[in-house]
């Protein structure tokens, strides 16, 4: 088992013509997840790569029985193109695209829990989902990943969320699904929906999870490992050293006001029963140790 | 990007807010001459991305043109938590009745925009969260409804604002709500927001954040872009557009995506040493953005040893590899680098730095590896 998507999971690619989408695309489609379509309203009825384009996300639904997209469509689109993919009846939504406004996201998120509560929104700002064996939607490199489990992988990093497939792999061990939440302020996917989804899924069982400075999803996450996960956690946060007020690449990663630190964090993880890393090595290490008295 | 409170107060008023009149001065001469025009008594106001101005001596009162010059003076120059005033405001000056504090924000927790409206303004809003947390009425806005007036009248209740300002500041809230959504501002604080002797309600300070992400609807944003405050080497890094943050080390970084570049700085601190930067060169590590990095580490004279930790995901090792040697190539490095290479052909990468190596170019397995030797040769 895996979670959100498996090889079923048919996708619809929004921006699929563009350069990204099409490059992507095609390294998903190869890797084996179900690529039917695309979508682009001036260019329905032509193909990218043996994929067929529709003029809206709705035609393609109808057409493919697709369930899932994925958007690659520059940051000034993304909000009508996560409300397009919504009222064209998909049920996950990833959204690569970074760059995305603030009060964008926050709409679209609030719009979606209103009208569309049963749509699962992963990013903006995300490397995307992949359940290694089955279905890689977005930018992972899918032959860092290896399959068939036993460890779920979330994290709020793209880059991150690669070293923690690779510190894994390394160490031989398998993995169900990797959630990329991405690192905006509002991800449409928190920590607690992937935990609340690993702790469902019979096959994972353990949860490595990856953090980063500012906002407070990851005390958030703390809480509900403390009241609800009963499947071992590690964790890695990145940004111990960051200094306060400034930005540190993501938008989402700042320590303000003597909030969101690494420190306060790490600790809350560690209240909770989770084994926190100093690194992604030795984050990977502890699941290791986890995995081998499982 | 933070705004000037000048700024703040020119896209505040380009929303109706009502602003006191002033000028920009940057010089003592440029100040009177704006006094001058203005008509005393005026504030003479301290420009720079600070709180606590008026502690530090950098907003005075100035009841003529020659107090006017002694205080403009005095702060062009001064040292405000480390940033040098280069720039004044000059404004009229107001008969203050009452102080209050208002601000939106977005509340990443409930994911909803936060109003925050306190009748203790003038003070630093974290203090009054702190000694007395009654006296700020919050409200949450959920942004497909938006601020109703209705919500608004409420919410200044709740606060306890005397009914002399009842009004006023329903106005300016409304109106500081639909500058705070329309304008893309990450944050938008009035504080203080005063009652005048005279009845009215008016913005007297305004600290504006916007969301450098909405720039593609906001063209009028360019002009912030030069008034930010970088740091020479930030200034660089930007002018080649790569996520550049100035530290206080000596191991200069350099790494492929945001996480990965603050793990490394993280690395670098527990190997016993200090990062001199965080410098994040994204997905296309070409030889044009490898130089570019390089190049702006290399102009950090108390940069000692360089650690480029890169994870091929999509980014390529071998084109990684070929765009270090190009860009050493092209830049005299003056300090030794430390490659970390793994993920996508790796393999590859690692065998085109091979001939390479020596005491100006070093390779390591790990991260923690390379961390080590890096703060090593930084020694």
């Amino acid at each position: 088992m895996s979670i959100f998507v498996d090889e079923n999971t048919k996708v619809v690619y929004q921006g699929l013509t563009g350069s990204q989408g099409s490059y992507y695309g095609r390294l998903n489609a190869e890797y084996g997840t179900q690529v039917v379509a695309g979508t682009n309203p001036r260019k329905a009825g032509t193909e990218v790569n043996g994929v067929p384009i529709f003029a809206s996300v709705g035609e393609a639904v109808e057409a493919t029985g697709a369930t899932a997209s994925c958007i690659f469509i520059p940051a000034a689109g993304v909000r009508g193109a996560v409300m397009e993919a919504a009222e064209g009846g998909i049920e996950l939504i990833v959204a690569i695209t970074e760059g995305v406004p603030a009060h964008d996201e926050a709409w679209f998120y609030n719009k979606l829990k209103r009208d569309f509560p049963n749509v699962q929104l992963l990013g903006p700002n995300c490397p995307g989902i992949i359940s290694p064996g089955k279905c890689n939607i977005g930018i992972t490199a899918g032959h860092i990943a290896k399959p068939d489990g036993p460890v779920g992988i979330v994290s709020r990093s793209g880059t991150l969320t690669y070293q923690a497939l690779y510190e894994l792999q390394q160490k031989d061990i398998g993995v169900t699904t990797c959630v990329g939440i991405g690192g905006d302020p509002v991800p449409g996917t928190s920590f607690i929906d992937c935990l609340k989804a690993f702790e469902a899924d019979p096959e994972t069982k353990a949860v490595m999870m990856i953090g980063e400075i500012g906002g407070s999803a990851e005390e958030e996450a703390a809480e509900f490992i403390k009241d609800h996960m009963t499947k071992p956690v590690s964790s890695y946060i990145a940004g111990v050293t960051a200094p306060p007020g400034k930005k540190m690449g993501h938008a989402g990663a700042i320590v303000s006001g003597g909030k969101g630190t690494a420190a306060a964090k790490m600790e809350a993880l560690a209240d909770a029963g989770v084994k926190v890393g100093n690194n992604p090595t030795e984050a990977g290490e502890l699941m290791a140790e986890i995995v081998a008295g499982l | 990007m933070d705004l000037f409170e000048h700024q703040g107060k020119e896209f505040f008023a380009r929303y109706g807010m009502p602003v006191s009149p002033g000028d920009v001065a940057f010089s003592v001469e440029e100040a009177v001459a704006a006094a001058e025009r203005i008509g005393t008594p005026v504030m003479v106001k301290a420009q720079v991305h600070a709180g606590g101005r008026g502690k530090a001596g950098g907003v005075k009162f100035a009841p003529d043109l020659d107090a006017v010059r002694e205080h403009a003076g005095n702060i062009l120059g001064l040292d405000i938590k480390g940033h040098i005033v280069k720039r004044l405001w000059i404004e009229k000056a107001s008969d203050i009745a009452e102080e209050y504090y208002a601000s939106f924000t977005l509340d990443r927790s409930a994911k909803k925009h936060l109003g925050m409206l306190s009748k203790e303004g003038g003070i630093e809003i974290e203090t009054v969260a702190v000694e007395n947390p009654d006296a700020i009425a919050k409200i949450w806005v959920d942004p497909v409804d938006g601020l109703s007036e209705e919500v608004c009248r409420e919410w200044v209740a709740a606060a306890g604002l005397p009914d002399a300002a009842v009004e006023g500041a329903v106005d300016i809230l409304l109106k500081l709500y639909t500058a705070y959504v329309d304008g893309d501002a990450d944050m938008v604080e009035i504080n203080p927001l005063i009652l005048t002797e005279q009845g009215n309600v008016h913005v007297l300070d305004a600290k504006v954040t916007l969301d450098g992400n909405s720039e593609f609807r906001h063209p009028e944003y360019a002009q912030y872009d030069s008034t930010q405050v970088r740091d020479e080497r930030e200034a660089a890094a930007h002018a080649h557009g790569l996520q550049y943050v100035g530290l206080d080390g000596t191991v200069g970084v350099i790494a492929n995506g945001a996480g990965l570049a603050m793990s490394t700085v993280d690395v670098v601190s527990q190997a016993g040493g200090a990062a001199a930067n965080f410098l994040d060169i994204g997905g296309g590590a070409n030889a044009d953005v490898m130089s570019a990095a390089l190049e702006v580490i290399n102009n950090d004279p108390a940069v000692k040893s360089i650690f480029i930790n890169v994870f091929g995901g999509i980014t390529r090792g071998d084109m990684v590899a070929e765009g270090i040697i190009e860009a050493m190539r092209r830049v005299d490095i003056h300090s030794p680098i430390v490659i970390r290479l793994d993920g996508t052909n790796a393999v590859e990468g690692r065998e085109i730095l091979a001939p390479r190596v020596g005491d100006d170019l070093m390779m390591e397995d790990t991260m923690l590896s390379a961390a080590r030797r890096a703060v090593e040769l930084a020694k």
